[in-house]
């Protein structure tokens, strides 16, 4: 089965994004007034071989972990749809 | 007679003047180690230099560290043998996990480029045994990606085993808030290991290694690596 992995990065709660505090500051002067809590990531999209979605998950989690997150700074989230 | 090794990754850029430096700085032999081999070539030490490796692309330094040469270095550095990093390199290494901690986004946003001054903070390591704790070196950084960043416990665990090597002062050698110019953890410039043979800073030595070019503050740095070989 193939499989399409989402995963998406964050970076954790306690650290200070600065890219995401200047596309704050940015909506605000567009007059979006009311948004706070900018916080950019990055979603990478792959497709994935593997015999059981429980697979493909425990596969995208590893390289996740191994190479696509830096665990000391950031979150994982992985998502996944048959292609 | 001591040979030392410098790791060109796709996008190294500081990597000639590192060869040039170390040349200066006592180091009777100097090779340039490309990243797909595997051979770290009899070197005594081996430096990552700094740049862009890979384009820094998803992090600085995310796939630099699965270079091939990077499996060597990794057991190199296991076997208690000294590995430095500067600049790119230094994030190559916390990325490897063969240093604590992160380097993030500066805390301005903005790619910083200009002398900072340094004071020793642990003086028995490689590259701070030769020089003085109360004199203060002018070594410029050239980062977007320079805030040390670490755990609460992780950093507990540096400061425990006096693992930082440099923080950023004041001329006057003043550790303040306003001296930090990343927003680096506890003005951190530079750490090691708990071994102390792996070796991680942001400055860039190389670039003030020849009083031709106005400064040399950084031969201090490096001729104390390379005393400390003997």
């Amino acid at each position: 089965m193939i499989f399409k992995a989402n995963v998406t990065v964050m970076p954790q709660p306690e650290i200070l994004d600065p890219q995401g505090k200047a596309v704050e500051q940015a909506l605000h002067q567009i007059g979006i007034g009311s948004a706070q809590n900018v916080r950019i990531g990055k979603r990478i999209e792959f497709l994935i071989e593997a015999d059981s979605e429980k697979l493909a998950f425990d596969k995208v989690t590893e390289a996740s972990k191994g190479l696509l997150a830096n665990v000391i700074m950031e979150n994982f989230k992985v998502e996944l749809e048959l292609n | 007679m001591k040979k030392a090794g410098v790791v060109v990754f796709p996008g190294s850029n500081c990597d000639q003047d590192l060869v040039e430096a170390l040349s200066r700085s006592g180091f009777e032999k100097v090779a340039k180690l490309w990243h797909k081999q595997s051979d770290l070539e009899d070197c005594d030490i081996v430096f990552l230099p700094g740049g862009f490796s890979y384009g820094d692309y998803l992090r600085s330094g995310a796939i630099a560290r699965f270079s091939p040469i990077m499996k060597e270095v990794k057991a190199f550095g296991e076997r208690g043998n000294f590995v430095v990093g500067i600049c790119n390199g230094f994030q190559i290494l916390t990325e490897a996990n063969m240093l604590p901690g992160a380097l993030l986004r500066n805390k301005d946003r903005l790619f910083i480029c200009d002398y900072t001054n340094l004071v020793v903070q642990n003086p028995k390591t490689p590259i701070t045994n030769s020089l003085k704790s109360d004199q203060v070196y002018s070594i410029p950084i050239a980062h977007g990606e320079g805030r040390f960043f670490a755990k609460e416990k992780e950093m507990d665990e540096i400061i425990e085993g006096n693992q930082i090597l440099f923080k950023y002062a004041t001329a006057d050698g003043l550790t303040t808030s306003d001296a930090n110019p990343n927003g680096s953890l506890e003005n951190i410039a530079g750490i090691c290991n708990r071994g102390g043979n792996i070796l991680g800073m942001m400055p860039h030595p190389e670039r003030v290694s020849d009083p031709r070019l106005g400064r040399a503050d950084g031969k201090a740095l490096l001729s104390s690596i390379r005393t400390f070989l003997d």
